[in-house]
């Protein structure tokens, strides 16, 4: 089914009937239009992929890379609303294509391999546990969101990037502010921008003048040798990625998570019984997920087949990895959660050139947060019933407004 | 069983690494994935096959024995 001129295109975001369902549709539109017309809240059109096998092999053709201002293509957000992230143009605020992209990932992918994410692994379970007693000391009810998965990320990469501890605060303001386009206006969104800016400016010059065992000191290191590394303004662009990449995702997995894992507590119950599930069970409630946002966006700069049906070039394509994560043709019972599920080779980290290079950062964190939560509070509840907990109404990253538990 | 990995298409994600660590690692000077065991021992099998399947790059490639 081609999508003619005169359908009336699909609304996304898609309406589900509860917070942590997935829409109906998808399971329509992976069977017989796997290429959808939709339409942004910015009134832009844009082609919808919904199968693995297509999402797959459009996200590892190196020709198409996610879109930015310069072309053209179709927005997400409306204009004026949001951040300087909003519609994606400054959100990875790196190098994003060909030679200089794959020289920037490589730089920066050394600091972010198994082993060293695996050797942040206490670091972060001493954070974890600091905010569980956060937590507990604030008293019954809790918002797990706020007060466990909101910081918890943005300490592991102020640890990363070499900021001390006592400017996290600051760091998880700004970040916030640069993405949530519902609580902050544009002005304040840019303003932070540039706070973050001036300060980001200043921790670098600190780590040229003496560059510690971080990432930034690191990136100024290898500079220093062998006259390749990267410029102030890659560093600063670089700081503010991870920042931006790896902030708001991380954070609503965490509440998102937990609120899978206790919507059925039989979930959790299992996991109490055999910890050492937490592994597969953290990749089966990422690939369960089915309120990430829209997916990500790739535009063709040429022509391309994608299911049998030519897109033209100048097309904007999202691809909804949550979807493509439910597809009966890759995985067995789709629409159940099996926490030993194995393999898993859920999208919900991309795929190809530009695959999520924090995937092994993002997933020892949910690890930790789940054996911290776990073993300190085995008790751990939703405290509303699950139809009343709410949806971000964000346009990057979905989550969950708040996470009420008890334990 | 005979392994083998292709560097260019490899996007330094380190699955391969946190699942079958006695069969993977990554350069220390960009990630990229390297091959420690070429024909890993009957205990790793199941961790590699994993490892191909989840690779976000399709980069691992698997000769079964038959
Ligand atoms: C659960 C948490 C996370 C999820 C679900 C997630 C998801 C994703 C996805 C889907 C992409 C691909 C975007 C595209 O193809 O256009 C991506 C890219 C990226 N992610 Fe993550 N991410 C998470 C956490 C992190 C963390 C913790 C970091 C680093 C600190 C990070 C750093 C990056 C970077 C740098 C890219 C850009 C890669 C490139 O363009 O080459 N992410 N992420
Ligand atoms: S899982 Fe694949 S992409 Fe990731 S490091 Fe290993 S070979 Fe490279």
């Amino acid at each position: 089914m081609s999508p003619s001129p005169n359908d009336q295109a699909m609304r996304l975001p898609l309406p589900t009937d509860g917070p942590l369902e997935a829409p109906a549709e998808w399971q329509e539109l992976r069977r017989k239009c796997p290429v959808a017309t939709v339409e942004l809240p910015s009134g832009d059109k844009a082609a919808y992929l919904t199968r693995y096998d297509d999402i797959k092999a459009l996200l590892s053709d190196p020709r198409f890379v996610r879109p930015t201002a310069a072309d053209g293509a179709a927005r997400i957000a409306p204009e004026g609303a949001g951040g300087p992230v909003a519609n994606g143009d400054a959100s990875l605020a790196i190098a994003d294509r060909g030679e200089a992209h794959l020289r920037w990932r490589r730089h920066i992918g050394k600091y972010l391999t198994a082993k060293r994410v695996t050797a942040l692994r206490p670091g972060m379970t001493a954070i974890a546990e600091s905010l569980v007693d956060n937590l507990v000391d604030q008293g019954q009810p809790g918002d797990l969101k706020a007060t466990v998965g909101f910081p918890l990320p943005v300490y592991v990469i102020c640890d990363l990037l070499g900021a001390p501890a006592e400017d996290r605060d600051r760091f998880s303001h700004w970040s916030d502010a640069f993405l949530n386009i519902s609580r902050y206006t544009t002005e304040e969104a840019r303003e932070s921008y540039t706070e973050f800016a001036e300060y980001m400016s200043a921790l670098i010059a600190a780590k040229r003048a003496e560059p510690g065992d971080d990432l930034i000191g690191n990136l100024i290191k290898d500079s220093t040798e062998d006259g390749e590394g990267l410029s102030d303004d890659l560093l600063l662009n670089t700081g503010m990625g991870l920042l931006v990449a790896g902030h708001e995702t991380t954070a609503n997995m965490i509440g998102k998570m937990v609120s899978m894992l206790l919507a059925d507590r039989t979930r959790w119950e299992r996991l109490l019984a055999d910890p050492s599930l937490v592994r597969t069970a953290v990749d089966e409630v990422l690939r369960f997920d089915a309120n990430f946002g829209f997916g990500v966006r790739r535009y063709l700069g040429e022509d391309v087949e994608v299911g049998g049906e030519l897109l033209p070039g100048g097309t904007t394509v999202v691809c909804s990895l949550s979807a493509a994560n439910r597809d009966e043709q890759v995985f067995a019972d789709p629409g159940e959660m099996d926490l030993t599920r194995a393999p898993n080779p859920h999208m919900t980290f991309g795929a190809g050139p530009h695959a999520c290079l924090g995937q092994s950062l993002a997933r020892t964190e949910l690890q930790v947060v789940l054996e911290t939560l776990l073993r300190r509070l085995p008790t751990l509840r939703l405290a509303v019933p699950v139809e009343e907990l709410q949806r971000v109404e964000g346009l990057l990253v979905g989550g969950l407004r708040t996470v009420p538990v008890r334990w | 069983m005979k392994v083998s990995v292709d560097e260019a298409k490899c996007c330094g994600a380190g699955q391969c690494v946190l699942l079958a660590p006695e069969v993977f690692d990554q350069r220390d000077d960009d990630g990229i994935v390297v091959l420690l065991a070429p024909e890993p021992a009957p205990d790793q099998h199941s961790n590699v096959r994993e490892a191909a399947a989840v690779c976000p790059a399709s980069a691992i490639t698997l000769h079964e024995a038959p």
